[in-house]
């Protein structure tokens, strides 16, 4: 009698099952793609950061240089030539990143004793920086309408602007930029940090017994736009380095893979910062230990910036981090007020169809039906039509994933770096060009939305239905509890 | 013959538009099993009150009441519904019959609660259905029924359980002579063949006639009077 009672009183009531069956179908469904997107963004995030900073890594430390000061990067050029005619000259820099600190070796040995650490690696972030071409000799003389200004005889020179293998009043610039990341050699060197996010496609990875030897293993984007296969040789610090591997990445963003990775000792030693690092990634043994460890290497060196993954989530801006903004903000606060919504909508209607009902509900009592009975039965048909709407809901819910993952755009990522310092050139100190401060980090990925609902979203889903099910059969049957079978009769009369 | 009701100095007071009613003044009777009783009085006399309190679908502000020699006062809500379900078997002036379910669901419905189980249900209501000659419309909805048809449903609903009581509230009020007649005299055989005591409220001196004992009830008074 129950359930055929209740499949007759819901397929008589189809507007009014109906209606609140499609707005709870509505709000869970909305439910369901928010919370598919909020997953996917999560998963964006976390290949953004796996790709920046490395599969496995939990923490990752790096400083900022107090010292640092516009122009101290610089090149200087050669003064007063001929008469007439032009000076040709090449330079180049291999340097820390502008702004970007060291720590030493005896710091990360530290690091490594700290408890719960598994294991550590560090990294010396360099930029090479080829500068070579031929300056006109009457640029000295004072102000020209083409070409730079110098002072006579300082060697200086302020050229209005520059670019790749460019030039300006008859000067002629090449500018050759290469990323060169000193790696630690050892086995346990690839587990964590950088190279934990590529694979040795072509050729070998750097080992041991390549300390010391000028011997690279190249990015395979880099090595394809410069045409470097292994055995080939590149330039670095006007060295000749012998590339032993092509890496690969494994990340959707590699485009904030060094172009070349050498061994650590000889990138330290063509720097000039003999045990220098610029990078330390550490994994923790478990990720409740993290807070612990952060905080244990903070004590280290209170100046050194120690960032967890979840700090650097937060820190991932660009579309990426508007969109986690939307999701997280008014995507959950949207999907909270419409299924309140929803329940009220399905409480609102379940109380009027028991205000119909009275005369049954009367009848039915005064044929011995205790109010319990009667409860159960205005429960179960709330119950079902909640149920409906959920079920409707969820292949509302997948139906929008479907959309989302074939409209929604390609967002972009990017971190700001912990020194708050990117790649880049800016103003030009006096005297020469140098890379200079920069606000917007380089590390800049496209990351494309791949949300799918969970089990466990799909679960929550259905439990959202009961529970409006619940709550609306719950306020239902206390009216219908509540009515005394006298008072239904008469009401009636 | 043993008492059906007993009745001592039962009182009910409605507040009506602000106005205290009087719905019951100190009602004193008894009623044997098996008798025929019709009650009647004017519009908010306190007829429906005295059927409601009869059907133990309302409990009075003062006074006891007796079924089958027990008093009620202490009684809860669950051991009236379950006296109800046995005992008691209701036709009411607007059939209030389930609109979503047949005729044998309907009829069905007043065994729900005694526990039978549904083989058992289907087999009693298809028999009462036969007693007040519907076997042919069991499926039909009441939307499908005529009003005496609906009624007959309803008579089915009321003996389906054998009750001792069946409790009739203006049984032919909205029905035409023809069938006012009809639905009476089916009343009235299943009285006879029965056993049951029959109350019921009625307007209509017709269907007062056929009762063996009268009750006239006004301002909440009753007056006694048999045949």
């Amino acid at each position: 009698m129950f359930f055929g009672y209740l499949r007759r009183e819901l397929t008589r009531r189809k507007k009014q099952t109906s209606f609140v069956a499609l707005g709870l179908a509505v709000s869970i469904g909305l439910v369901v793609v928010v919370n598919a997107a909020a997953g996917s963004i999560k998963t964006a995030q976390a290949q953004v950061l796996s790709g920046l900073y490395g599969i496995g890594t939990d923490i990752s430390i790096s400083k900022v240089d107090t010292t640092f000061q516009r122009g101290s990067h610089r090149f200087d050029f050669p003064g007063r030539g001929p008469a007439s005619g032009s000076n040709t000259f090449s330079r180049s820099i291999l340097n820390t990143q502008p702004g970007v600190g060291t720590e030493t070796s005896s710091y990360v040995t530290k690091v490594a004793g700290v408890a719960g650490v598994s294991n550590v690696t560090a990294t010396l972030k360099l930029d090479s920086l080829d500068f070579s071409g031929s300056l006109p000799t009457n640029t000295g003389s004072g102000n020209q309408n083409q070409g730079g200004s110098s002072s006579p005889g300082t060697g200086t020179l302020t050229p209005p602007t520059f670019s790749n293998g460019g030039g300006n009043g008859g000067s002629h610039f090449d500018i050759n930029r290469v990323t060169v990341e000193g790696i630690q050699t050892s086995a346990n060197a690839n587990k964590v940090g950088p190279l934990s996010t590529v694979t040795i496609s072509t050729g070998r990875s750097l080992t041991s017994s390549d300390l010391g030897k000028y011997v690279a293993v190249a990015n395979s984007t880099y090595a394809t736009s410069s045409s470097l296969k292994v055995g080939s040789t590149v330039t670095v610090a006007s060295k000749k380095f012998t590339i032993v591997g092509i890496a690969k990445s494994t990340s959707t963003s590699s485009a904030s893979v060094s172009d070349l990775f050498i061994p650590l000792d000889v990138a330290q030693n063509l720097s000039g910062k003999t045990g220098a690092v610029s990078n330390i990634y550490v994994s923790a043994t478990s990720a409740d230990q993290i807070p612990t460890v952060k905080a244990a290497i903070q004590k280290l060196d209170k100046a050194a910036t120690v960032n967890t993954a979840s700090d650097l989530a937060s820190q991932v801006t660009g579309t990426l981090g508007t969109a986690s903004d939307i999701v997280n903000n008014l995507g959950a606060w949207l999907s909270l007020v419409v299924l309140a919504g929803a329940f009220l909508i399905a409480i609102f209607f379940t109380l009027s169809g028991v205000n119909r009902r009275v005369r049954e509900f009367g009848t039915l009592k005064a044929l011995g039906w205790k109010s319990r009975r009667i409860v159960l039965q205005v429960l179960g048909e709330s119950l079902i039509t909640s149920l409906l709407g959920g079920v409707v809901g969820i292949g509302l819910g997948l139906g929008g994933i479907e959309l989302l993952n074939k409209f929604a755009p390609s967002l972009s990522a990017s971190i700001q770096s912990a020194t708050g310092f990117g790649h880049g050139f800016g103003p030009m100190g006096p005297g020469g060009f140098g890379p200079g401060h920069q606000t917007s980090s380089a590390n800049a990925v496209h990351v494309a939305l791949n949300a799918s609902a969970s089990v466990t979203i799909l679960l929550a889903a259905i439990g959202f239905a009961l529970l409006g099910g619940l709550l609306a059969g719950a306020f239902g049957g206390a009216r219908a509890a509540k009515l005394s079978p006298a008072q239904a009769l008469r009401s009636v009369e | 013959m043993s008492l059906a009701y007993k009745l001592d100095n039962l009182s009910k007071t409605y507040v009506q538009k602000k106005k205290l009613v009087k719905a019951l003044d100190s009602v004193s009777l008894e009623i044997s099993s098996g008798d025929f009783v019709s009650i009647q009085g004017p519009t908010g006399g306190g007829k429906s009150t005295l059927l409601q309190t009869l059907g133990l679908l309302d409990m009075p502000d003062s006074g006891d009441i007796e079924l089958d020699g027990e008093s009620l006062a202490n009684f809860k809500s669950d051991q009236l519904s379950d006296l109800r379900a046995k005992k008691i078997g209701f036709v009411f002036q607007n059939y209030n019959l389930i609109p979503t379910l047949t005729a044998i669901e309907n009829v069905e419905t007043a065994l729900v609660p005694l526990g039978y189980d549904k083989e058992q249900r289907r087999l009693m209501a298809e028999k009462a259905l036969e007693q007040v000659s519907l076997a042919d419309r069991a499926n039909h909805l009441p939307s499908e029924l005529s009003g005496g048809q609906q009624q007959r449903v309803a008579i089915a609903r009321a003996i389906v359980k054998g009750p001792q009581i069946i409790l009739a509230d203006e049984p032919t009020g909205n029905l035409d002579e023809s069938t006012r007649d009809e639905i009476i005299g089916l009343l009235e055989s299943l009285w006879k063949d029965n056993g049951i005591t029959l109350i019921v409220v009625t307007h209509d001196s017709a269907v007062a006639k056929r009762a063996k004992k009268h009750l006239h009830i006004s301002e909440g008074s009753v007056t006694v009077r048999s045949k």
